[in-house]
């Protein structure tokens, strides 16, 4: 599914990706975890061929990323903070990027499930955080593509559409996809995640299911476990 | 890149700016023409206007489209979308916006006074193509900058220096170095320093047109071949054709590199 | 002078009653125009039929006239000059004369006339010249409807159209002039008028005055000339209703005055020269009524000019109105249409409220560093201009226009 090796990532002098080797084969949900400016957006980003690493390899679906963006036909992304053009009106949007990707699409059940029909006459310009979350989620999740990256997915979603969000992404993974997940809601994380990905300066520090990690840590608290990889990683 | 180009062109042609800007050249040429009644005149206050209104206008507005898309363009490089033809198709929406707002805005009032009966029209389409090519070329500068500073204020600073260095003080340099060096032929060096800038390019270009009279009155050899000949105005059409083409090919080398 | 002209004719039309036809032809009694001159008697005249005469040096000594039918070709083979008048009341009418012959020493013409009063030389064709017609010491002629077609390429080795030297009322009217040195060139010759003519395509000046007086030059029209008309160390000169265009080049102009006086210059038009009309230490001149339409420059002032006065004249988009080379300004300035007065007339009395001023800083650089003319209509100059309006430190300071018109004069 995923490949890096050895990628490394420099903005200036700030060396923020440095050897990450990674490699996802099997289908699930991965949550990637590591504190502020470890490195998870730079790694997703780089996957989504948005930032352009320095040195490394990435294969996405045995297509090596660099110079490339076909591969992105296999991607649904949902960024972390849903600004859009905001004259456009919701349904403008949603059109735009149907035409734009050129790909069949479950708009309709979305729109529904997440009641976005009363504001698709609105302009993105005019919605609130929450709504706009729910646009975002809806376009990341309208067409059928085997990886689906989700950054910080949960931001400003009122408890409904939480759970209308969860039941979407255990339903993609049923159907066999690859769903990468950032967050900070740990909850979440433990709800969901089958592997964690934990980022710590540039490298992948632990990567296993929440079992996994709470037997290395010794913590049966999940938010402990996590905490403890960090101070233990400063120990070493 | 024909689709970013529709939606970016659809995007300014329902923003209010580009009917301001539109009904601004409306109004002027409506201005010019009635209160003129002189074609040839307002030919030549126009020209003083698209010369210096037309990159301003193209690099503010330029600088300002790329900032406020940001988020459309990062949402665009997800996508299964080559990257130059997102910046591409971006510029040229906007370019292109602003070009149909300078032609429409001059070409009505002009249509509807008479112009295709007057024997000023090739010296308006002149100034049409000439302003159609500062639009393009002001905007590709704009995005260069814009597209290399994160910062707003700062970009939207360089974007109007750039516009003052050309518009004006390139001309002041230039003047102060023909004038010091006025003891050697200059006539090679004025023109290529004509040609390095596209402002100045485009002057040349109507200059050729309206000003023939008084360029013949030089000495110079080149500039009489420069001048006196059909080759100043090829050279000048291909020397803007240029400054247009390598901005947009550094824009999108450069948006190839970067990070978003 | 016309009086004098018409007596000529009375007196010729006397003596023609006995004069007698001399033909000359390719089997006539006479086949070469020499020896029918010869021959003839004085009042006789010598008819030229269609044919090609190859002669030169032909001297005319007693009052004829010699008319072509059909344009006979007088060929003179460059060797030199062609027909020579030495006496009164002699007419030349419908000859193709070409080939006249080049010299570095004697300025061979095609037809001279010398020391003789009321000739007519009319319907003359000239081709491949040296100089055409040279009028020597002569008065009380006419040279009419001529056609003077040279080929010259340097001034060195060519001549000119129509010459006078030392003539006195002369008319030069109706005729066309083109590919010479000179078009029409007057030295010492006073109360010539000069009408209707066409001088285009000379490599020097279409008319050309000097030292001569009291002249007059109307409805003429100088085209594409090195230069229009040059009227130098002469007085009195009146310039009317004549139209100087594209004379365009390096010290190119419609009109040069230079060191004129008393002369008066109406109704013409002078568009697209490089410069309208160049004046240098010109006195006394009254400019009323032209036009100046898309020169390099309309006006350029040179030297000390004074007590001239520019009156009721269209400048319309012309690249400078006005240059002017001394701080010191004695000409007036007034109710001239500018196109490039950006004034206001608020009590709409068709006069402009503020003054116009023709002179731009720009213009002093460029005659300083001609090379700058590229810099024309920037917006750096548009600037510099500006500050100079507002306040005047190079030009001079009453040099200006205080009632410029609203609109342009029919």
């Amino acid at each position: 599914m995923i490949k890096i090796e050895d990628l490394h990532k420099k903005f200036g002098r700030n060396q923020v990706l440095s050897g990450t080797n990674l490699s996802i084969k099997s289908p699930g949900i991965y949550a990637v975890l590591g504190p502020n400016g470890s490195g998870k957006t730079t790694l997703i980003k780089c996957i989504l061929g948005m930032v352009i690493p320095t040195s490394g390899e990435i294969e996405v679906e045995g297509k090596a990323v660099k110079k490339n963006w076909k591969y992105r036909q296999e991607i649904n992304y949902l960024p972390q903070i849903a600004n859009f053009p905001g004259n456009l009106r919701v349904f403008e949007l949603i059109a735009m990027i149907k035409d734009l990707r050129q790909k069949p699409s479950q708009d309709d059940v979305l729109i529904s499930s997440f009641g976005l029909a009363p504001y698709l006459n609105n302009k993105l310009a005019s919605l609130s955080g929450g709504t706009r979350q729910k646009v975002n989620i809806l376009l990341a999740f309208m067409f059928n593509s085997p990886l689906i990256i989700l950054d910080e997915p949960t931001t400003g979603l009122d408890p409904a559409a939480l759970i209308s969000l969860k039941k979407l992404i255990q339903k993609e993974k049923q159907q066999g996809k690859t769903i990468l997940i950032t967050t900070h809601i740990m909850q979440f994380v433990e709800e969901m995640a089958d592997t964690i990905i934990y980022l710590l300066e540039g490298k992948i520090y632990f990567k296993g299911t929440i079992k996994e990690l709470k037997e290395r840590t010794g913590e049966n608290n999940f938010d402990h476990a996590i905490a403890t990889i960090a101070t233990n990683f400063e120990n070493v | 890149m024909f689709k970013i180009l529709k939606y970016s062109f659809y995007d300014l042609m329902r923003s209010r700016w580009s009917y301001v800007y539109f009904l601004f050249y409306l109004a002027l040429g409506f201005v010019l023409l009635f209160l003129n009644n002189d074609v040839s005149k307002a030919v030549i206050t126009l020209m003083n206007v698209i010369i210096v209104l037309v990159p301003l206008i193209g690099t503010i507005f330029g600088v300002m489209y790329f900032y406020n898309s940001k988020e459309f363009t990062e949402l665009l490089l997800a996508l299964p979308i080559k990257r130059s033809s997102i910046f591409t198709g971006q510029y040229l929406g906007v370019a292109g916006s602003l070009t149909l707002s300078l032609v429409m805005g001059l070409g009505i009032p002009f249509i509807a006074y008479g112009l295709f009966r007057s024997n000023a029209i090739w010296d308006f389409s002149l100034l049409l193509v000439v302003g159609a090519f500062l639009t393009l070329i002001f905007t590709a500068l704009s995005f260069n900058i814009a597209l290399s500073n994160e910062n707003k204020i700062k970009g939207f600073g360089y974007a109007v220096l750039l516009w003052l260095f050309f518009a004006v003080i390139y001309d002041g340099l230039f003047l102060l170095s023909l004038i010091i060096f006025e003891d050697y032929p200059l006539d090679k060096y004025s023109l290529v320093a004509t040609m390095l800038n596209p402002v100045d390019l485009s002057r040349t270009l109507i200059l050729l047109k309206l000003d023939i009279s008084a360029l013949m009155g030089y000495t110079g050899a080149v500039f009489k071949s420069f001048f006196g000949t059909r080759s100043g105005f090829f050279i000048s059409i291909f020397m803007l054709i240029l400054w247009t083409l390598i901005p947009l090919y550094n824009l999108i080398r450069k948006a190839n590199k970067k990070d978003f | 002078m016309g009086k004098y002209f018409l007596l000529g004719i009375l007196f010729l039309s006397i003596f023609s009653l006995k004069a007698k036809t001399l033909v000359v032809c390719s089997d006539c009694e006479f086949r070469s125009i020499k020896d029918a001159v010869s021959k003839s008697s004085k009042f006789d005249t010598v008819l030229i039929k269609k044919g090609t005469y190859k002669e030169f040096n032909i001297l005319v000594d007693k009052p004829l006239t010699l008319k072509g039918e059909n344009y006979p070709v007088v060929d003179g083979e460059d060797r030199g000059e062609i027909i020579r008048v030495v006496s009164d009341n002699v007419t030349i009418d419908g000859l193709y004369i070409i080939n006249v012959g080049t010299s570095y020493t004697t300025d061979y013409a095609a037809i001279r006339v010398v020391k003789s009063e009321n000739f007519l030389i009319q319907n003359v064709v000239l081709e491949k010249l040296f100089f055409g017609i040279y009028l020597e010491k002569s008065n009380n002629g006419k040279v009419y409807n001529n056609k003077i077609n040279g080929d010259a390429v340097d001034e060195y080795n060519s001549g000119n159209g129509i010459q006078l030297w030392y003539c006195h009322n002369v008319q030069v009217d109706q005729n066309i002039v083109q590919g010479v040195r000179d078009g029409i060139y007057l030295e010492f010759s006073d109360n010539i008028t000069i009408n209707n003519n066409l001088s285009t395509n000379n490599l020097r000046y279409g008319l050309h005055f000097m030292f001569s007086n009291d002249d007059v030059y109307t409805n003429n029209t100088f085209e594409n000339n090195g230069a229009g008309v040059a009227v130098m160390f002469s007085k009195k000169i009146t310039m009317r209703n004549n139209t100087f265009s594209k004379n365009w080049g390096t010290a190119s102009f419609g009109l040069l005055l230079k060191e004129i006086n008393d002369a008066e210059i109406t109704g013409n038009i002078f568009t697209n020269n490089t410069i309208g009309i160049n004046v240098e230490g010109s006195n006394r001149i009254n400019y009323y009524n032209n036009e100046f339409i898309s020169n390099g420059w309309a006006l350029k002032v040179k030297g000390a000019c004074y007590a001239n006065s520019f009156v009721n004249n269209n400048f319309l988009n012309n690249s400078f109105d006005l240059s002017y080379n001394s701080k010191i300004n004695d000409n007036v300035f007034k109710e001239n249409y500018w196109s490039n007065y950006a004034g206001y007339d608020l009590n709409k009395d068709g006069v402009g409220d503020v003054p116009y001023r023709p002179v731009k800083l720009f213009s002093y650089i460029v005659n300083r560093t001609p090379e700058t003319i590229v810099l024309l209509r920037s917006l750096f100059m548009d600037i510099i201009d500006f500050s100079e309006k507002v306040s005047p430190i190079f030009t001079p300071d009453n040099l200006m226009d205080n009632s410029p018109l609203m609109k342009r004069i029919k």
